[in-house]
């Protein structure tokens, strides 16, 4: 009862995200303009052309810098766990490899900036990494194949003094097993 | 508000630590401000035999603890003509004649088998009677403790309030890389380090009788709570579940602990006896609920939540139930801790200038902001209720700060190398 509620709290803020909010949060600094770029240009086929790559070429995807695979972090504004518009289409991407790699696994490590408790931020890093699950999940991405873990602040940059640096620590890394 | 500094010691490390890599800890305490009517108070030093002169004089601890305390002037008593020992000695006049209101005198004796006599004496100068007078026979490793008892003896008698200075404190020091548990005197002295790991340790939650301390340590990759005895060191797994373990926090009776795991993929509230059975989950919401802390009386549990929005605090029963919100001033108010007497909840308030620490009347609801400081972190009351210890940083390295609940007394404890945190004011060293 618990896990449907929050799925579906999750699907609705993903659908809120979607409709409106992408550019008003705008980061500072987070993620890389050729990140967003290609996010934005390649994200319907991104996946799938990732998945052949690995067979024909030999390059892995999730090391080419030209692949959105390449791209692990999902920023997220402050005191809050959905996963924002403009990351979707990479979240979209991983789901995508983990479906077609069903022996592929990977780990979400939630994060949060240093501001405010150890252990609210500890929740809130879990709050994070769960939320990128369920958005894995709704794509085709199975249980079996990802873990999530929260380092709530411990792993915060500790000298930030402004949000362009806080919001970078506000993330959750997509982690693939062996790496 | 900050007063010239009054006051500056540095600590050294009497023991030696079995980890002999974390022994180097140092902790500074300053005091920045202190109430508007102070006691003057002269204390002599005690005679003392030559095999202890290497140690601090009795006088020398005793002085710096009231000082510490912000509600007492200790006088220069180098230049005044008289320097009794015992009551007979005592010539008032000389001591009136430097305005002190109260005198204390005393001396150490050597006993046989290792040990000590220390005997002390409080004298009301205007009065020119005596308060109080005490003998301790004690072996002649307790003198810096004695020495505490001494000055929370003079506390109470001057002020009615019960003294502190005869406790101890956790924190977790980051140093060189790796973290380390620590528990110290509250006056920074005698750092001794309960666990250590390259892998963070956060939440340390002393047992009600102080023999124990439950915390979080991610050595596993992952947050799981452990209980350590600090008198054998030995420790033991209290909770770990699938998911994050983490928050431990004490019954009063000391027979379970309020425990969140994310069993449920959400943080929610456990109990758990402090054997490790009878799990039992008491919160239910699909939001955050974390940072337990038990009534004095046992009977509630006050915590964090964010099932309202943002982070607030809540209170529900023990068992579980329905739980009622507490804070209401601003957006973010999270880490709850109460007073002995459970008439007073401090947390972590969010305003416009930052994280600061708030203590709340929990009968009137009024709220006062108590630091100036914009990143604090983790308060918790003295066993007295009068003073608040948290985490500031400072430069980006974390510190210990304490301020008294009238916002007066204000205290800064700093490290000379390491990066202080998560800071928890324990119970009287026996």
């Amino acid at each position: 009862m618990n896990k449907s509620l929050l799925a579906s709290a999750v699907l609705a803020a993903f659908l809120a995200a979607c409709s409106s909010t992408a550019v008003k949060d705008k980061p500072a600094a987070p993620v890389e303009d050729s990140s967003k770029s290609a996010a934005t240009s390649s994200a319907a086929d991104g996946a799938s052309t990732a998945a052949a790559s690995q067979d024909s070429v030999g390059v892995n995807p999730l090391k080419d810098p030209n692949n959105i695979l390449s791209k692990r972090s999902i920023y997220f504004d402050f005191d809050k766990d959905e996963v924002k518009a403009e990351y979707r289409p990479l979240v979209d991407a991983h789901a995508k490899y983990l479906q077609a790699n069903p022996n592929a696994k990977v780990m979400i490590q939630g994060n949060a900036d240093s501001r405010g408790s150890r252990e609210y931020n500890l929740a809130l890093g879990q709050r994070r990494s769960v939320a990128v699950k369920k958005a894995m999940n709704v794509v085709g991405a199975q249980d079996k194949q990802i873990e999530t873990v929260s380092y709530g602040e411990e792993k915060a940059t500790q000298t930030c003094k402004d949000d362009g640096c806080w919001s970078k620590d506000r993330r959750a890394d997509i982690v693939y097993e062996g790496e | 508000m900050i007063k010239t500094l009054m006051f500056k010691r540095l600590i050294f490390v009497l023991f030696l630590s079995f980890l002999p890599l974390m022994a180097k800890a140092e902790l500074t305490v300053e005091i920045v401000g202190g109430a508007a009517q102070q006691i003057p108070i002269a204390i002599v030093p005690f005679s003392t035999p030559p095999a202890l002169a290497s140690q601090d004089n009795v006088a020398t601890v005793v002085g710096a603890d009231l000082q510490r305390s912000g509600l007492f002037r200790v006088l220069e008593t180098r230049g005044v003509a008289s320097q009794p020992h015992a009551l007979a000695e005592v010539k008032y006049a000389d001591w009136s004649a430097i305005q002190a209101q109260a005198l204390t005198i005393g001396s150490v004796e050597p006993l046989p088998g290792n040990r000590l006599k220390v005997s002390f004496r409080l004298l009301d100068v205007l009065k020119q009677n005596q308060l109080l007078a005490m003998e301790f026979n004690i072996a002649s490793s307790q003198q810096r403790t004695t020495a505490h008892k001494i000055a929370d003896l003079i506390y109470e008698k001057l002020t009615g309030e019960k003294g502190v200075f005869a406790t101890r404190i956790t924190y977790v020091n980051k140093l060189n890389g790796r973290y380390a548990l620590q528990v110290a005197d509250a006056d920074g002295f005698n750092p001794q380090t309960v666990v250590s790991s390259k892998e963070p340790i956060i939440s340390p939650s002393w047992s009600p009788d102080g023999s124990k301390l439950a915390y979080v340590s991610f050595e596993k990759k992952k947050p799981i709570i452990f209980v350590q005895s600090l008198l054998s060191g030995q420790r033991t797994v209290l909770a770990n579940f699938k998911g994050n373990n983490s928050a431990p926090a004490w019954s009063p009776d000391g027979t379970k602990l309020a425990i969140v795991l994310t069993y449920s993929a959400n943080s929610q509230i456990y109990v758990i006896n402090a054997d490790g059975t009878g799990l039992q989950q008491v919160s239910f919401s699909s939001g955050i609920d974390t940072e337990p802390e038990w009534t004095p009386d046992g009977s509630a549990i006050y915590f964090t939540s964010n099932r309202g929005g943002g982070p607030q605090i809540y209170r529900m029963p023990a068992t579980g139930g329905e739980a009622k919100r507490i804070t209401f001033e601003g957006s973010y108010n999270v880490s709850p801790h109460v007073s002995p007497d459970g008439k007073l909840l401090t947390y972590v308030k969010q305003d416009a200038k930052g994280f600061r620490i708030a203590v709340q009347d929990l009968a009137t609801g009024q709220v006062q902001t108590l630091s100036e400081t914009t990143q604090d972190e983790s308060p918790s009351f003295a066993p007295n209720g009068r003073m608040i210890l948290y985490a500031t940083s400072i430069g980006g390295k974390g510190s210990l700060a304490a301020v008294s609940v009238d916002g007066r007394v204000k205290q800064r404890l700093t490290d000379n190398g390491g990066d202080v945190r998560e800071p928890s004011w324990g119970f009287a060293i026996n």
